[in-house]
């Protein structure tokens, strides 16, 4: 009894099944073989000897004892994390600033939002000419507007002490109209009535942001957090930027992780020490995310 | 404060962000004002009274500029197209369908959300090469289709598809394809439209992989075409510029065109 009613079932489930895989296996294919597979690979190339001319010869862990004693590398790691530590707290003040302010109802509050996101919109290679051109030394108009101020002879990209804070802060203006935005969608969730009981109790605007704003937008911040490290540390910023400005200097002073690993694959064609410099970012990303998770106890919003 | 500011006044707040947007798009006005002016006063400080169309005829004319334009042009919007129809098709699977291994084929997808392009540059040019795609088209398009933020999103949004409308297309006799081109597609056209936006200006703006893997200078997109002219007119930034606004136009533009809709779907995603 049970079997014949049951039959009918299992075949339309099977269908369905069926149906799922053949909806899933276009991209599904294209997934795992452009992104999971490279990413497996990422770990494994590094084992290799590979050239640019399609070499390949075992290396065991020669790649990764050569990193030992490769001084710019190590630069290049600090350059890393010198740009997250200097990119991600400001970026993330900036853009949760930008949030709170075009948060309510002004007019030409639309116009207001799309011209702070207006950066975001533009190639990184437009954005790295656009202020290479405005931070000529001495003739650039950053340089001819700051002059009066003394700091006419300033070289924001070609000295090594500044060259990595201007790029923090160019990558703080494209970026922050985008972080802004999933800040605003955080503040949407935010009850409305918890405002007006806060008023209610008599808080002022900073009580009702540390009280109230602040705990809401825990797993919002989060997310901020999460991706914008993971950005600082692999996005594109981190190479498009530093390729067209700088090209690493000066003195190496803005050579990335990534962007030392695409030179060493693309001008020196070691390719099997590059992608071992990517598998110890991949490892060093994801034990920085584990410690977000552990500092931001995971995003969680319940306990307040 | 949001209690006592009635909506439509213009209170110190609202002129304070006027500010704050003015300075933020300054500089991108300051590089379309400069790209318009003769090359003797390109580093000028003050205002210009003086403009030439001469720097953009010199870049489309001298440079094979409008096949870098093309080329990128291709590429964004053939990407984009078949991302959307298998994004959605995914989706579609991941969201409405029951079937075994769907937790993990879901996981997967959300696992490669942190993998960027950097990482993965070499071992993915290793891969595109092995396939023989390395100098062509295909090797430009087919890597930047999949992505698994579009699927991610797309299933979000299927997920509050009622089930009473897929029931009764299946009374009409729709398969499970009837039930995604009739029913799923048309419902997600919104959200396609967002997604469209931000692929073209993903694909458009690429730069790195174009330039890992691609020689050919006929296969050259625009981002590579602009940073080449850095070197090539490092005195004479007219030319640069006059490349920098070419690449950056189709972009604002898109954005401006489609910006209410994109900023409203990404302000609502994950929302009730």
């Amino acid at each position: 009894m049970t079997e014949v009613l049951r039959r009918p079932k299992t075949r339309a489930r099977r269908g369905e099944g069926r149906a799922a895989w053949g909806f899933l296996a276009p991209d599904g294919i294209g997934l795992v073989l452009f992104v999971v597979v490279p990413a497996l690979l990422a770990l494994a190339v590094g084992l290799f000897d590979v050239d640019g001319f399609g070499n390949i010869k075992f290396a065991g862990l020669q790649n990764f004892r050569l990193m030992a004693g490769d001084s710019v590398l190590w630069k290049s790691f600090g350059v890393t994390a010198l740009y997250t530590v200097l990119f991600v707290p400001v970026a993330f003040g900036v853009s949760l600033g930008l949030a709170l302010l075009v948060r309510d109802h002004f007019p030409g509050i639309g116009a207001v939002r799309a011209a702070l996101f207006l950066p975001n919109v533009i190639s990184l290679v437009v954005i790295g000419l656009l202020w290479q051109f405005l931070l000529t030394d001495k003739t650039g108009i950053v340089s001819r507007i700051l002059g009066p101020l003394g700091l006419g002879d300033v070289s924001w990209l070609g000295d090594p002490a500044l060259a990595l804070i201007t790029l923090v802060l160019i990558s703080v203006w494209f970026l922050a109209g985008y972080q802004m935005l999933i800040f605003l969608a955080g503040l949407q969730d935010v009850p409305r009535e918890l405002y007006d009981a806060a008023t209610v109790d008599g808080a002022g605007a900073w009580r009702k942001f540390r009280h109230v704003t602040w705990p809401a937008l825990r797993p919002t911040s989060f997310f901020v957090l999460v991706t914008s490290t993971v950005n600082a540390v692999t996005g594109l910023q981190a190479f498009d930027l530093v390729f067209v400005t700088t090209k690493g200097g000066p003195a190496n002073a803005t050579s990335t992780i990534v962007f030392y690993a695409y030179q060493q694959a693309f001008q020196f064609g070691r390719f099997g020490y590059a992608a071992a410099i990517c598998a110890i970012v991949v490892a060093a990303l994801i034990v920085i995310t584990g410690i977000l998770f552990a500092l931001t106890r995971g995003g969680r919003f319940d306990e307040d | 404060m949001r209690t006592e500011t009635p909506r439509g006044r213009i209170g110190p707040k609202a002129v304070f962000a006027y500010l704050i947007a003015f300075l933020t798009v300054l500089p991108l006005l300051w590089l379309l004002l400069s790209a318009f002016r003769p090359g003797s006063d390109v580093l000028s400080s003050s205002l210009p009274t003086k403009f030439t169309l001469g720097n953009l005829g010199y870049v489309l004319t001298q440079i094979p500029f409008a096949r870098y334009l093309m080329n990128s042009a291709f590429v964004a919007v053939t990407v984009t197209v078949i991302a959307l129809f298998l994004h959605s098709m995914a989706a579609y699977a991941l969201a409405r369908l029951r079937f075994r291994g769907r937790g993990f084929a879901f996981a997967t997808v959300v696992g490669t959300l942190l993998i960027s392009l950097p990482v993965i540059l070499v071992p993915l040019f290793l891969v595109v090469r092995l396939l023989g795609l390395v100098d062509s088209y295909a090797g430009l398009i087919v890597p930047g289709i999949f992505n698994a933020f579009g699927i991610f999103l797309l299933r979000q949004f299927y997920l509050s598809v009622p089930r009473e409308l897929e029931e009764a297309a299946r009374l009409d006799g729709c398969g499970y394809f009837g039930i995604y081109w009739r029913i799923i597609l048309p419902l997600s056209r919104p959200m396609l439209a967002s997604l469209a936006v931000l692929f073209f200006l993903a694909n458009w703006n690429s730069f790195l992989w174009p330039l890992a893997v691609t020689q050919d200078e006929s296969l050259r997109v625009v981002q590579v075409g602009v940073s080449g002219l850095q070197g090539q007119y490092a005195s004479q930034y007219q030319y640069v510029l006059a490349g920098a606004v070419l690449a950056a136009i189709p972009t604002v533009v898109v954005f401006l065109i489609g910006q209410r809709r994109l900023i409203d779907s990404l302000k609502t995603t994950g929302l009730k």
